[in-house]
């Protein structure tokens, strides 16, 4: 069952609290830039347009290259924390006050994967409009295409978010899943370098990592019918709807069990 | 009719037996309470109540559905304030409540009302704008309470209500309290470890190591006590102790040159004792039995402030346990 309400409301009061904390956004949106202009800028003295990797003759820069994986960053990094966020309430009590209420899993579920894609959507429009500025040319069809398969990476990762969310009861886990969960899963997805690259054992988790489809989603809307594309975009939507698919149904159902 | 009705409940967590078999029912309207050291099995009672624990044996119900099986139900007839604040402390006192009208699917017509309302039961209506981060413990709990109501339940829980407030703000919220049957139409339960909070109960339930000791009104509780103390000083002790003895056909004793004896109703004897002796009596001292004495006559020991540690390490071995075995 789905409460229209209830999922309202709780994507309302991410999206408040959103606005009303100001500082989050700068410190959230600090991190892509300085990947972005500090790593790639410094990378790409190393990685020329030549080397055969990226591209050659379309002049794909690193810093160019980096960018899809930088959208994917944002996204990454903003759709977990709004997801884990739930250990927080969890914590501080908030969490008692939803499950109590008369409402369905699945919708809390929802409504909270729904905040974070809301939440996360808007920080990778924000880097998106730096495109320009990147050398990147961009038609108005396929800067919204980049916004749809943004919302799609987002809602996916929000909904695993949740699931880890639901393994842990205090925030003391934070670190924990930032480098066993967030830091493996953006390394290992060709957001910095392409998949096909690497030695054969990465090569196979990448290939397990659902944020992997995203970022190469994001290059075939950036770099349509260039050589450094992984998979076919049918099988990154398909992953990307799948896995989603999958982590919502768990999440509900690990909300409602009881102890 | 009971709204209430508890049927040999049974709740374990891992090695410890947090609830162990107990049965009451409670009346509609009437104000019910929970009474026993921290660690003695209340919050446990009222999680399973309200949904979010299930009983490892046992039937609850609210107003006729199951708490295990009707849980959606049961989540619409109630409302809880909890021992902890369940309020985001980042929105105003005015967006909590919307919040919480929202998740209860109240109609959008009436919600600015009903919020209105409550926020004015509890004196908040002026601070409504204000984050809630910048209230005080007795404004937060209050204002818990108003949230509770926002949905019109048929139970709202009060878990240990005012646990960390200062005497006036704990006076303060009592008004409310006891106001809530008449003023709501909703039966209250609430646990305390306060003897003289459960003293506005109907009805209360004194439990121990997850056991319910005895069930009754304060005043019956206190009579197996054996009623009240009336201490008479008097002019002519000899003279006072025959008429006495001859008004209620009790047995009157002396000590440290004051008359005194024991009555279930210690209050209305005293007028009939004073027209009886007249100007002999000098003073009358009338002393109760507080349910103080009743849980020390009943469990051997009173309860008092250093049992609070007791409560932590309860919650501290029940998040271990999930620590260590997930949340299963």
């Amino acid at each position: 069952m789905v409460e229209a309400n209830a999922i309202y409301v709780l994507v309302a009061r991410e999206f408040k609290k959103f606005v009303r904390e100001r500082s989050r956004l700068i410190s959230t949106l600090a991190r892509p830039l300085i990947w972005l202009f500090l790593v790639g800028g410094g990378m790409s003295r190393l990685v020329s347009p030549g080397m055969g990797v990226f591209s050659p003759g379309r002049g794909i820069s690193y810093i160019q290259f980096i960018f899809p994986g930088i959208l994917g960053m944002t996204i990454l990094f903003s759709a977990i924390f709004s997801s884990i966020s739930i250990i927080w309430d969890k914590e501080f009590g908030l969490m008692k006050e939803i499950l109590v209420a008369p409402v369905s899993r699945f919708s809390i579920v929802l409504g909270k994967a729904l905040s974070g894609t809301l939440v996360s959507a808007i920080q990778a429009a924000i880097i998106l409009a730096l495109f320009p500025f990147l050398g990147i040319k961009l038609s108005v069809l396929s800067v919204m295409e980049v916004v749809v398969i943004c919302i799609l990476l987002s809602f996916c990762i929000a909904a695993l978010g949740i699931v880890i969310a639901t393994f842990y009861e205090s925030f003391e886990s934070f670190s924990v899943i930032m480098n066993f969960v967030v830091m493996p899963m953006f390394f290992l997805s060709g957001a910095m370098y392409p998949v096909r690259t690497l030695p054969q054992i990465l090569k196979v988790i990448t290939r397990l990592n659902p944020f992997t489809y995203g970022i190469d989603a994001l290059k075939h809307a950036i770099f349509r019918g260039t050589d450094i594309l992984d998979f076919s975009l049918v099988t990154d939507l398909g992953v990307l709807l799948g896995t989603s698919a999958v982590f919502v149904v768990i999440a509900a159902l690990m909300f409602e069990r009881k102890k | 009719m009971p709204i209430i009705k508890v049927d040999h409940l049974y709740k374990r967590f891992g090695e410890t037996d947090a609830v162990r078999d107990i049965s009451f029912e409670v009346e509609q309207g009437t104000i019910f309470g929970f009474l026993g050291p921290n660690g003695a099995g209340k919050t446990t009672t009222i999680s399973i109540l309200c949904t979010l624990l299930s009983p490892t044996y046992g039937k609850a119900s609210i107003h006729g559905y199951d708490c295990t099986e009707q849980s959606a139900e049961v989540r619409k007839s109630i409302g809880i304030v909890f021992q902890d604040s369940t309020l985001d402390k980042d929105l105003t006192a005015y967006e909590n409540l919307m919040f919480h009208a929202y998740l209860y699917d109240v109609k959008k017509a009436e919600m600015r009302q009903r919020i209105d309302e409550a926020l004015r039961f509890v004196d908040l209506y002026e601070r409504r704008d204000d984050l809630v981060k910048k209230f005080s413990g007795g404004m937060k709990r209050r204002l818990e309470v108003a949230r509770g109501l926002i949905h019109r339940p048929k139970v709202l829980f009060l878990d240990e209500p005012t646990i960390g407030l200062d005497p006036q703000t704990r006076a303060h919220l009592w008004d409310f309290i006891v106001d809530l049957p008449k003023k709501h139409k909703v039966t209250v339960f609430m646990t305390t470890h306060y003897m003289e909070e459960a003293e506005v109960c109907d009805r209360i339930a004194i439990i121990d190591h997850g056991r319910i000791i005895t069930v009754g009104t304060p005043e019956e509780l206190k009579k197996t006590m054996g009623g009240d103390v009336i201490f008479i000083g008097t002019s002519d002790n000899a003279r006072a102790k025959d008429e006495i003895e001859k008004l209620f056909g009790v047995e009157v004793f002396e000590k440290e040159g004051e008359l005194f004896l024991t009555s279930a109703r210690g209050d209305a004897c005293i007028p009939e004792i004073i027209r009886a002796l007249g100007d002999m009596v000098l003073s009358v001292k009338l002393q109760r039995p507080t349910l103080n004495d009743v849980f020390l006559k009943m469990t051997g020991r009173a309860i008092r402030a250093e049992e609070l540690s007791s409560g932590d390490t309860f919650k501290d071995e029940v998040r271990s346990y999930r620590r260590k075995f997930g949340r299963g």
